[in-house]
């Protein structure tokens, strides 16, 4: 039927070749960073294995092991009590554990630091007292933050395996005699461990890719050493050796993912609505632990970047408003160009189903999978390399001209299977005989898209712009190292407060941001579609 | 050994079992018998320990081990269950999930009964295989022989073979009986299949909406039924109006039938007579006509629906073997009505 839609072989080439088009900005970062992992820089790269790799490298594992294991004790035991046990609070912190996702980790940490650093509100006031905190911008605060912020990746995935399959089981594995604690452990959890490791690797796969945060906390991963190789060393070549590096992390993480998504198509067992565990003596104690874990991961960050947000705006003394006119339009022109290339590509897939047009598919929405530093250096450079063959050439052109379209190209990059997603699930939803009846009407092509498809689309393109526009409004790294001059953000910004130690001040945009992220909570809670509201902040790449 | 008083249970307000009685000696069968949503599926949740009556209480050896304030939790009752879906553990093999219901024994002692439950339900060799590599048969005997190497104190089965096609469910049926009569296992059934009942239990309970119509041997729910719920559900038959004589004999439309040894109805009140099949024997002979409707092969036999003057329609059940009649023949009929059932009207 898609042959007869599209008319004829030219008309599906043409859509074939259009659409890989589009993978173009994808693989040019790709490919730089995986030609510098091949064939390494001698000089820059003996200075990054001397100075640099060492530290980042034994950093960011250690990072990914504390976030590792904080994510899957917190998501996985919230999980657990909420799909399988009966307490107070229960249907209440079954959605509202899920509001965290709201912040970027950075937003977070500055709110964290702005309570517990040396001159935070709560260490301030405790000192009054006589009592002295331990340092909290250390590694063991960046863990705990990052927990913070990342365990509703691992909650999501969990609660689902848990409520689907978990009851069942337990009350088969309590029927052979085992306590409720011990049948879950034996088999509830090994039965759950493929969602409970693509989860895992999501968090991990953020906690690679995370700038703001590890940056607050002066904590320096590889994608610090990335930033601080191009800015301050003042070597984008060298930022790129550091970014194949982390390159190698990255199809790691990703190995880990995808082995937990192949595990997830075994292992079912019968579903029934079944009695949930009564927690006799320790259902308060179920409640206290979920309550604990929302007051420090959502409520106390939201009332103090409240307050201090507040408080601050007048010291901003109206730059405020500038910051928010650049992050808004820059979300707003991303989000439009990125869904429309969304829509092309999805709708080549739909029209021209080809081997081309499927490995079009997959490869221009890859670049999620990747960090944004990652992707920043690995546009970068070649488009430098680019713009100096052309000036030889004489055509001048300076990076500064091309400065905004070459950042919406970044946002694009990263951002295209966020906007993807909810439009390829929006196409599978239009059966093939609404637009054979057109045709047989007698409608042509532009014609079908114009009355059928995009009306049909409508909600899916509207949740795929939010999306992709509060992504791009949270979008550290590439804003900051492909921006040009003049176009600070509140992402920019709260990178240049942190790095002052001015928590106060960062409050400020973290607050509009951290309002701008509860849009999609707000979206994933009105019920949307599973397969839509996943794509939150994650999974896109699947 | 099993005691069931004066049991209720609510699911908010609904009221899904009213005042259940029942009682299974030591090493009985008992099957609870009843459509879906009568409530047999909630009892056998709350004999297990997942679910509380709201009120009354079960008592088993003795103790009561459930009761609305609270329960004996299900891993404390030394019971087992066999489910529907046989719920084999996917990541354990054919041993594991046997053995994981024998966690409390010796290494030594858990692999001998692994291989003489094995053994018992004619699964040796198997041991290593994972659920997903097994037949449907094959997975409802490994459900079934991992309950039964507990030794549970007693077996709730919960529509163990409704899954199974008609073959397989009959053999497991005829084996499931022998296993657990060679094993002197209390077990409790729950089905909806009057025959599967019949075919495994010593004890039959006919549930409808939420009420134990009858706790009985399956020949007495089948030919003395409590109730017209219970006469209607465990078997065929059709109901004939008649009228006490005086004498305690019934006046029908198929003739005068005598006196039974005990009677409850007064001389004169209108009654329903409940006329099984087989009740109905078919004799060429007979002055009693009557017309054939209809009449279905059923291999063995034939079942044939006739009509009366009055056109109230009976059921007979002939040996096939005998000449068909074919439709809106007059053939001749005789009761043999061993077991009078009958109900007031209203």
């Amino acid at each position: 039927m898609s042959a007869a839609a599209s008319g004829g072989r030219a008309a599906r080439f043409a859509w074939a070749l259009l659409a890989a088009g589009f993978c173009l900005p994808t693989l040019v970062p790709l490919a730089a960073v995986l030609q510098a992992l091949l064939v390494p820089e001698g000089e820059v790269w003996q200075h990054l294995l001397a100075h640099v790799l060492p530290s980042a490298v034994a950093d960011t594992l250690w990072l990914l092991l504390g976030v590792g294991l904080g994510v899957v004790a917190v998501g996985v035991s919230l999980a657990g009590l909420v799909a399988m046990a009966d307490f107070p609070g229960r249907r209440f912190f079954d959605w509202a554990l899920l509001l965290p996702l709201a912040m970027p980790g950075y937003v977070l940490a500055v709110a964290f630091l702005g309570l517990f650093d040396y001159s935070g509100t709560v260490a301030t006031a405790l000192r009054a007292w006589g009592i002295e905190l331990p340092a909290f911008r250390g590694r063991g605060g960046l863990i705990l933050v990052l927990t913070a912020a990342l365990y509703p990746y691992v909650y999501l995935v969990a609660r689902q395996a848990f409520a689907s399959t978990g009851l069942r089981t337990l009350e088969v594995a309590r029927s052979l005699g085992h306590a409720p604690l011990p049948a879950f452990l034996r088999t509830v959890l090994p039965l759950g461990l493929p969602w409970i490791m693509a989860g895992t690797g999501l968090a991990l796969m953020e906690t690679l890719a995370d700038f703001g945060t590890v940056a607050a906390f002066n904590y320096d991963t590889l994608t610090v050493a990335i930033y601080k190789t191009w800015y301050t060393q003042f070597s984008p070549r060298g930022g790129l050796q550091v970014a194949a590096v982390l390159l190698l992390f990255v199809l790691g993480l990703l190995a880990l993912e995808a082995r937990g998504r192949r595990g997830m198509r075994f292992a079912t067992m019968g579903v029934a609505p079944l009695r949930r565990l009564p927690l006799t003596r320790l259902r308060w104690l179920a409640t206290a632990w979920c309550a604990l874990v929302l007051l420090l991961a959502f409520v106390l960050p939201v009332i103090w970047l409240a307050v201090a947000g507040l408080q601050h705006v007048p010291d901003m003394r109206g730059r405020f408003w500038a910051l928010g006119r650049n992050t808004l339009s820059l979300g707003a022109l991303a989000a439009l160009l990125t869904v429309a290339v969304a829509l092309l590509i999805a709708l080549a897939v739909h029209f021209a189903p080809s081997w081309i047009t499927r490995l079009t598919q997959r490869l221009s929405t890859l670049g999620y999978a990747f960090p944004g530093a990652l992707l920043a250096v690995g546009l970068y450079v070649p488009m430098a390399a680019l713009m100096a063959t052309l000036a030889q050439a004489g055509f001048a052109i300076s990076l500064v001209q091309i400065g905004v379209p070459l950042l919406l190209l970044g946002y694009g990059v990263r951002f295209l299977a966020v906007g993807h997603a909810p439009v390829a699930a929006g196409l599978l939803r239009l059966r093939p005989s609404m637009i054979e009846a057109a045709r047989l009407s007698g409608a042509g092509p532009l014609r079908i898209i114009g009355r059928i498809h995009l009306p049909l689309l409508q909600p899916s393109l509207m949740t795929a712009l939010l999306l992709v526009f509060v992504d791009v409004l949270k979008e550290m790294p590439i804003t900051l190292m492909m921006r040009p001059f003049g176009w600070d953000t509140f992402a920019t910004r709260i990178f240049e407060f942190t790095r002052e130690g001015e928590w106060g001040m960062a409050a400020v945009p973290s607050l509009a941001l951290m309002v701008a992220g509860l849009l999609p909570i707000w979206l994933l809670h009105r019920g949307r579609r599973a397969s839509e509201g996943l794509h939150l902040r994650g999974q896109a790449h699947a | 050994m099993l005691e069931v008083v004066g049991l209720w249970a609510r699911h908010g307000l609904a009221v899904v079992l009213r005042d259940i009685n029942l009682t299974l000696a030591e090493g009985e069968i008992g099957a609870l018998l009843g459509p879906s949503g009568s409530g047999k599926t909630t009892l056998l949740r709350i004999l297990a320990g997942f679910d509380l009556p709201s009120q009354g209480e079960v008592r088993f050896a003795g103790a009561a081990i459930a009761r609305p304030q609270g329960a004996v939790a299900p891993e404390h009752r030394g019971f087992a269950m066999v489910f529907q879906d046989h719920a084999l553990l996917p990541h354990l093999s054919v041993s594991g999930n046997i053995a994981f219901g024998l966690h409390r024994l010796t290494a030594a002692a858990r692999s001998e009964r692994i291989a003489e439950a094995m053994a018992m339900v004619g699964l040796q060799g198997l041991d290593a295989r994972k659920p997903h590599e097994l037949s449907g048969g094959q997975q409802q005997r490994v459900a079934v022989a991992r309950a039964l190497a507990m030794r549970p104190r007693l077996l709730l089965l919960d529509e163990p073979f409704s899954s199974l096609d008609e073959t397989l469910r009959h053999q497991l049926q005829r084996d499931l009986r022998r296993w657990l009569k060679q094993t002197g296992t209390t077990a409790l059934l729950v089905t909806h299949s009057q025959q599967e009942a019949y075919a495994v239990a010593d004890r039959v309970g006919v549930i409808g909406s939420g009420r134990l119509h009858q706790w009985d041997t399956p020949y007495r729910v089948y030919h003395h039924p409590a109730s017209r719920f219970v006469a209607e559900f465990v078997g065929d038959g059709v109901w004939l109006a008649a009228q006490v004589l005086a004498d305690g004999a019934l006046q029908t439309e198929i003739g005068v039938l005598p006196a039974a040894q005990t009677t409850v109805f007064a001389p004169g009140q209108h009654v329903e007579l409940l006329l099984r099949p087989d009740d109905l024997i078919h004799d060429d002979l007979s002055p009693w006509r009557v017309r054939v409707v209809a009449s279905t092969f059923r291999g063995a036999d034939r079942l044939y629906r006739l009509a009366l003057p009055s056109g109230t329609e009976l059921l007979s059940l002939v040996p096939s073997h005998h000449p068909a009649h074919p439709v809106d023949e007059e053939i001749g009929i005789r009761l043999d009505l061993q077991h009078r059932i009958c109900f007031s009207v209203g």
